[in-house]
């Protein structure tokens, strides 16, 4: 998967397309919230549509929900038509975020509601609840008001809600945003393993790049209503395609360089490249650039002088803002000690990834 | 936080108030209760004839169910009226929502009086019903039993406690996180599995506070059964006025109004704690 190329167009997820939205625009009165977006969902994968707010991302979550109607495109689930269903006929649940618990129905009833509308044997429903509520660690609250639950039990209870359905599809409207930083990232890891556990196919919301980082296959980046990369995340992290993309997710140093005869230059740095003559935009990661301490290094190396203007020091590493003759380059060392002065720098070529935008 | 003195001063004029005009008449009510009148004069002696009157004669207890009658009959007729309309303006009214609520509201502002003179003129015999129904050649004489019956009180009623009972309603409704009907959708429940799963179980609350303002009010309306009510639709609180006036036994009419203000209260009690036991945030 991380092989795949890198591209703004549709990347064909591997193994079967469970979803696919197909040219799917949405406007809100004058506001065009949604810009001819196609996407498409492979079975058993997690995918994380990324965005600022007013992105679109929740907009998009909605319509496969069926909240919404699209004003114009399709959705397909399973080779079926989706966007034409009522909500209630979809294979698709949803845990919001903020929750939805139904205030007065019990835990067990609240996870039960689901396979008691839609007729599934009541014989048969007990059991599923408990495993359900087993699955989530939640089995000692089956009794309990969702009123007397914390903030992570309900999104336990919320998520048990949905999972018990055994949908084909379940859509996270960022449902980790409401709980506190420990909790969240415990409950990161669980949701991860419970998807591999169940195989279903997670379609997750959220703001938080590092949190999209963290769980998803791939991330599909979302900027103004238009898709702007979708990749895995190693990918979309060490091969952005554009300027924004690689400013999104993580930190990076932007260098527009000019392009002749196989050397690109900005200001006094140059490096081999193999693009055509022009003005390219490239982006550096702080942590491609190493202090060079010692000359055995490789002569491919990329090397420059730079001042030292400004350090912090976060435990493990240091992060330097290093004045390269005007150019204010972040850096990102292991831990390393006060640094003053000038020091010599360098980095690889081939981690200047050029931007096409 | 707050001297002594500036929270003396801040209760003072709220306490007087509830002290000067309620606890005190009610008081007062309370004794005459108990006090008879002889020979066209209020006399201060402590015993319990007035109520023994209240449970031998059977035209008391009569008027009680038939008030009970009509305040249930209100009741429902106003809940199956503002039920609909509550629910289609929270959950379905988009941009008009605002301009509805007026729409019920404005009622209000006009007087009972007016409201109660409307229906007159709606019902009576030489009234605009009875006109439209001769006019259609449905009757061929003017219907009498329209006006002046439990009927004519039962609609008037209706009409003006309709919106004391939309209020709560609407209230509780309005209170109904719009995600949680979403969330039932979403769980495969049709609109109208979500209505009567979600919507309303938690549209109680507002049921009972709205079903209480119907009953209540009715019980202790004089206005209605003096102005479109007959004979036969003489309520309780027509039977207390009466006697606080033309018949003049206050004695009496305060043992009853004592009857009454126990079984509102005790009425009121345990709404209240219904309404509680419905509620979930």
């Amino acid at each position: 998967m991380s092989s795949a190329p890198s591209s703004r167009e549709l990347t064909p997820p591997p193994g079967g397309v469970l979803l696919e939205v197909r040219n799917i625009a949405k406007r809100f009165g004058e506001r065009e919230v949604l810009k001819n977006l196609s996407l498409q969902i492979a079975s058993g994968e997690f995918l994380t549509l990324l965005g600022e707010s007013g992105s679109g991302k929740t907009t998009l979550l909605r319509l496969i929900a069926g909240f919404e109607q699209p004003t114009a495109g399709e959705i397909w689930m399973g080779g079926a038509r989706l966007d034409s269903l009522p909500p209630y006929k979809r294979r698709v649940n949803t845990v919001f975020q903020q929750y939805a618990l139904f205030p007065h129905l019990s835990v067990s009833d609240n996870v039960a509601y689901g396979l008691r509308v839609s007729g599934v044997r009541a014989s048969e429903i007990p059991a599923r609840v408990v495993a359900a509520l087993g699955m989530v660690k939640m089995h000692e609250y089956a009794e309990a008001r969702p009123s007397r639950l914390s903030g992570g039990q309900q999104q336990r209870v919320a998520l048990a809600r949905a999972l018990v359905n055994r949908p084909q599809l379940l859509l996270l409207d960022e449902p980790l945003s409401a709980l506190d930083a420990n909790l969240r990232k415990q409950m990161q890891s669980e949701l991860k393993s419970l998807q591999r556990e169940l195989g279903i196919t997670f379609l997750f919301v959220t703001h938080d790049q590092e949190e999209a980082m963290a769980l998803s296959d791939r991330i599909a980046l979302l900027r103004d209503g238009a898709l702007e990369q979708v990749a895995s995340p190693r990918e979309i992290y060490s091969r952005p395609a554009t300027s924004y993309t690689a400013q999104f997710i993580g930190q990076t140093n932007l260098l527009r360089a000019d392009v002749r005869e196989g050397i690109a230059t900005s200001g006094n740095l140059r490096w081999p490249c193999s693009l055509q003559s022009g003005t390219v935009l490239f982006s550096l990661r702080p942590e491609c650039i190493r202090m060079m301490n010692d000359n055995s290094l490789p002569t491919e190396v990329v090397r420059f002088r730079g001042r030292i203007q400004q350090q912090m020091f976060t435990g493990s590493v240091e992060q330097l803002e290093v004045d390269c003759s005007g150019k204010i380059l972040r850096v990102r060392i292991p831990a390393h000690g006060v640094l003053n002065g000038e020091h010599e720098f360098g980095f690889d070529p081939m981690d200047a990834v050029p931007l096409s935008g | 936080m707050y001297s002594r003195a500036y929270k003396t001063i801040i209760s003072a004029p709220p306490l007087l108030w509830v002290g000067l005009f309620l606890l005190l008449p009610y008081a007062l009510m309370f004794a005459h209760s108990f006090w008879q009148v002889r020979d066209g004069l209020i006399v201060h002696e402590w015993n319990l004839q007035n109520y023994s009157k209240l449970f031998e004669n059977p035209v008391y207890a009569e008027v009680l169910f038939r008030t009970a009658r009509i305040a249930a009959s209100v009741m429902v007729l106003s809940l199956i009226l503002a039920y609909p309309l509550a629910y289609y303006m929270s959950f379905h009214s988009g941009a008009r929502k605002d301009l509805l609520y007026q729409l019920v509201i404005i009622p209000l502002w006009v007087s009972y009086l007016v409201r109660g003179y409307a229906w007159k003129t709606i019902l009576g015999s030489e009234g605009v019903l009875n006109g439209f129904l001769q006019f259609l050649h449905i009757t061929k004489e003017p219907v009498s039993f329209f006006l002046y019956s439990p009927f004519a009180v039962i609609l008037t009623l209706t009409h003006i406690y309709t919106p004391f009972v939309f209020l709560p309603l609407y209230a509780s409704l309005e209170h109904i996180p719009r995600n949680l009907i979403e969330a039932s959708h979403d769980l495969g429940a049709s609109p109208r599995t979500t209505f009567f799963r979600i919507i309303l179980p938690l549209s109680i609350p507002g049921l009972i506070a709205g079903a209480t303002f119907a009953f209540v009010l009715t019980l202790g309306d004089f206005l209605g059964p003096m102005l479109v009510g007959g004979p036969s639709s003489i309520m309780i609180a027509n039977i207390v006025q009466s006697l606080f006036g033309t018949a003049y036994d206050w004695p009496l009419g305060a043992a009853i109004a004592v009857c009454i203000l126990v079984l509102t209260v005790t009425l009121l009690f345990f709404t209240e704690r219904l309404e509680k036991r419905w509620a979930f945030r």
